[in-house]
């Protein structure tokens, strides 16, 4: 067993401690360390996106993060995405437009989706499918992933307005 | 760019007006995957957890001489170490475990190799560890020695003489014979209808192409995963990421030689399959480090573990020849396909064959399938498996033939198009298809005549077909007293069959999607229940609970006798309103009198239904290729799929657009690129390359309802077909940008590049 440090990050709005090992990526330790297992590994390399979450302001894939390197960092994870009781219009979005099929991929999708429309709210499709590259889905062929964030978007400008 | 559906003018069941079927209710479990609350294998916590790590081999084909684990056994936290040694042996037996009769020995082999690694990733041993970090420095620990072999990865040359071997006890079975010779090829089987020669005499034009397709992975997102407790009493628990629980429990149950009684399987969520997630391989490891440790034991594959040491989709060798009249009917057809089975016997070219020719009604055919091993991993299935690599050389062969003969291609495929009855050359004669409804909406749809809008740009069509099955699924529904129900089933549910199977009761109970609660259960809480594949849930699934709602009506209705103190045959059932007389009571009110009136009501379906129906899928593509670096985009595309009835459209479109990009990667990008020494140089997810959002355009569909008659609301099973037509279809529309006809999948830049430069000079 390595030595392990205590790091301390806000996630999900809360201060939080956990124990980290040197080699242990930011996805493992929200996953095995603080139960967060929303975020997934799909290829732990940063290739599919699945464990995207938001770090100071930008998406990231956690499994390309260290675990130390979150330290006084501010982290959302899907966890932290619903507003209290009620989801965030993109996931809303997400079940009205059947956006998912085996949901594997789609903690990621939704992160890197609502960290698109907090910085542009109103994106073309082609700037959609640009922005969500780095995410990779084998069941849906990303339309209704497209069409859903479409959506959430429209939704948010309402809310808005 | 708007999703339509064409509903058959016939009338007749899926002509009726239903309530339930046909509208787009939120999946239930919804709210669980949006918020990542849904718990998949890799998600479970227990008390005490190992983690495990699987030794794999680095040589495509070698002996294996010597392991020895003594080295990592010793290094602090693991726990224990297993080998194909502390397995049972498989002695000659033969099971079937889903997936046809197969030698014991080949499963097991598969799971931990014995004598010989026949591929590179094959598995050889395990280790148990207090964390995956430690289990992984553990197995890298373990020795093992090696005498490496000369290894075979492709059909053609492992069906010449003098390739290397891969089984020594593997006899050719040809014809119902065995051969007496040790051959990499396992079986020679052949189909054939009329009289092949007859057929290209008569014919006007014949065109004869050879294809080779690439070996494939379904690239599910999540990779397996396995977690098992050997239990003190004897039973074996296992939560994992599988098509089929029960497949799971019978294999692990047999490869451990314990009674299927004493396996207990727990579907966790799954993150993806397409076929892929079928077989077995890291549960009984897992339970066999379980035995040895008294903890529960978890393994976690990587993705360079998915790629190497699960079963892709075989890579194949196909001769296809067309024969057609000036008047544009095909008047003979003969197919060779020689796919790879990987290292142990049982390529798709099965299926391949049946689905080859299935579109056209034609009189004499002659079709000859290989299936042999070759020193790549084990295939497994693979949406409509056997059936794209099949379409792909059988529809380009048909454009080209269409062509000649000066024939709008759709219009020369309705002019051949197979209808109830046709005979296919595989024995069974077409049920009720929709195969020219679905091509004649393919020649309705606007993208068909709309102008391409620039140069180097084409616009290809195909067609496909996956025959489907049914098998056999159980269904209980229990009556909530609020008058609800909760409905429980068996198949995992990977793109939303849980809502399809509900909506199918709650149409028969005259109640809403949301008022049924489906569970998918463990293998101990549920009938047997076969593998979700085959595009059988919707249809299967959906029939038994179908049934099982039929069974609550009828307790209902004796309830509501009882209540009103009369017989039972005065009691009417009409959506969800139970009448006699001028009395009435809905479901939820009659509901809230179970106590008094009996106890609980439980309905019970458990089928194995005849009436499956087949399902065509076309699809319509535009291309622009790069004349400078041979690049393909795909700039339009629209899917056109039979789904008999829609149950849930949303997710009918879903699986007819996801099909179709697995296609397009299939066409255009993805392999498993080898070297020579039987290596794959692209095992990851940057190199192995998948379409992502930026490659596509969006996937226009339209459902064609021709309902099958197999079904009470006229489902057919949706999953598969639309996979099968892409790769014909863009390689058609890649002519028509490019004059070239390519013959070879993936259709990637350097060989458009390559083929452009063949046909200038």
């Amino acid at each position: 067993m390595r030595a392990r440090t205590q790091v301390q990050a806000t996630i999900n709005g809360e201060t939080v401690e956990f124990l980290c090992e040197p080699r242990q990526s930011l996805l493992e330790c929200l996953r095995d360390e603080l139960g967060l297992t929303g975020a997934k590994e799909g290829c732990n390399d940063g290739n599919c996106g699945a464990c995207t979450v938001i770090l100071d302001g930008r998406i990231v894939n956690s499994c390309l993060v260290l675990g130390l390197e979150a330290a006084g960092s501010e982290i959302t994870t899907i966890e932290g995405i619903a507003r209290g009781a009620e989801l965030h219009p993109v996931q809303r979005a997400f079940l009205e437009q059947a956006a998912l099929q085996c949901g594997f991929c789609t903690p990621g999708f939704i992160v890197a989706s609502k960290a698109l429309l907090d910085e542009e709210p109103d994106p073309s499709p082609e700037r959609i499918r640009l922005w969500l590259a780095n995410n990779l889905c084998r069941c849906t062929g990303y339309d209704k992933i497209v069409r859903a964030v479409e959506q959430a978007a429209a939704q948010l400008q309402k809310v808005k307005a | 760019m708007k999703t339509q559906t064409e509903t058959s003018t016939e009338t007749g069941i899926g002509g009726r007006e239903y309530a339930v079927v046909g509208t787009r209710p939120i999946r239930h479990d919804g709210a669980d995957k949006v918020t990542g609350r849904a718990q998949y294998g890799a998600d479970l916590r227990l008390p005490g957890l190992l983690h495990g790590c699987i030794v794999r081999s680095p040589y495509a084909h070698a002996r294996i001489r010597r392991i020895d684990t003594a080295k990592a056994a010793a290094l602090p936290g693991v726990k224990a170490a297993v080998t194909a040694a502390d397995l049972p042996g498989a002695g000659d037996r033969i099971v079937d475990l889903g997936e046809g009769a197969t030698p014991l020995s080949y499963i097991r082999g598969n799971i931990l190799a014995g004598e010989k690694v026949l591929y590179k990733g094959h598995a050889v041993a395990a280790v148990a560890a207090v964390s995956p970090h430690v289990a992984e420095e553990a197995a890298g620990m373990i020795e093992v020695e090696y005498e490496p072999l000369p290894c075979v990865l492709t059909a053609p040359e492992a069906m010449q003489a003098g390739a290397p071997i891969l089984h020594d006890d593997l006899r050719t079975e040809e014809f119902g014979k065995r051969a007496a010779k040790a051959s990499n090829v396992a079986q020679h089987f052949r189909h054939s209808l009329g009289d092949i020669e007859k057929g290209f005499r008569e014919a006007d034009v014949i065109v004869e192409r050879e294809f080779r397709t690439a070996t494939v992975h379904q690239g599910y997102i999540e990779p397996h995963n396995a977690t098992a407790l050997w239990n003190h009493d004897g039973r074996v628990h296992i939560w994992c990421s599988t098509q089929g629980a029960f497949v799971v429990r019978d294999t692990t149950a047999c490869i451990l030689d314990i009674p299927v009684s004493q396996v207990k399987v727990t579907p966790m969520e799954i993150g993806g399959g397409f076929g892929g997630k079928i077989p077995v391989y890291l549960e009984p490891v897992a339970a066999l480090l379980s035995k040895k440790t008294g903890r529960p034991v978890k393994i976690v594959m990587s993705r360079k573990d998915v790629f190497e040491g699960t079963g892709p989709t075989p890579g194949s060798y196909i001769k296809v020849k067309i024969g057609a009249r000036k008047d544009g009917r095909i008047t003979a057809a003969q197919a060779y396909l020689a796919y790879e089975a990987g290292a142990y016997p049982g390529a798709m070219v099965a299926p391949g064959a049946m689905c080859i020719f299935a579109a056209y009604d034609i009189e004499n055919v002659v079709i000859d399938g290989f299936d042999v091993v070759v020193n790549k991993p084990s295939t497994a299935a693979y949406r409509a498996p056997g059936a794209t690599n099949a379409a792909f050389a059988a529809e380009t062969v048909v454009d080209e033939i269409a062509e000649k003969l000066g024939i709008d291609p759709i219009d020369f495929r309705l002019r051949n198009a197979a209808k109830e009855g046709t005979r296919r050359a595989d024995g069974p004669r077409h049920r009720r298809i929709g195969c020219a409804e679905v091509l004649e909406a393919m020649k309705r749809h606007p993208h068909y005549t709309a102008p391409l809008g620039g140069p180097h740009r084409g616009r290809g069509v195909a067609i496909g077909f996956w025959f489907n099955v049914g098998l056999p699924s159980s269904c209980t529904i229990s009556v909530n007293a609020d008058g609800t129900v909760s409905l429980v089933e068996g198949s995992t549910d990977i793109g939303g069959t849980r809502t399809s199977v509900a909506m199918q009761a709650a149409e028969v109970l005259g109640i809403a999607a949301e008022d049924v609660r489906p569970t998918v259960a463990d293998t101990d809480s549920v009938g047997y229940t076969a593998v979700t594949g085959g595009s059988r849930v919707t249809f299967s699934t959906g029939l038994a609970a179908y049934d099982a709602a039929q069974d609550v009506v009828r307790q209902m209705k004796e309830r509501a006798a009882k209540l009103w103190e009369i017989g039972v045959e005065q009691v009417r059932a009409e959506r969800g309103i139970f009448c006699a007389g001028d009395r009435s009571i809905s479901f939820k009110e009659l509901a809230a009198h179970l106590e008094e009136t009996g106890g609980p009501v439980i309905g019970r379906g458990a089928v194995n239904p005849k009436g499956v129906g087949g399902s065509f899928a076309g699809c319509i593509a535009d291309v622009e290729v790069d004349p400078e670096t041979g690049k393909v985009s795909v700039l339009r595309f629209t899917s056109i799929q039979d789904a008999g009835k829609a149950i849930h459209p949303s997710y009918v479109e879903g699986q007819m657009q996801g099909g179709s990009v697995q296609g397009i990667g299939w066409a255009l990008n993805e392999e498993y690129y080898m070297s020579p020494e039987g290596v794959m140089l692209n095992a990851s997810l940057l190199d192995y390359r998948m379409p992502t959002s930026l490659d596509l355009p969006p996937i226009e569909t339209v459902i064609v309802e021709v309902p099958n008659p197999g079904h009470p609301f006229g489902a057919r099973g949706v999953g598969e077909a639309s996979i099968v037509p892409p790769p014909a279809a863009l390689a058609n529309a890649i002519y028509r940008a490019a004059g070239v006809r390519l013959n070879s999948l993936p259709m990637k830049p350097s060989v458009v590049m390559e083929a452009i430069w063949n046909a200038k000079a």
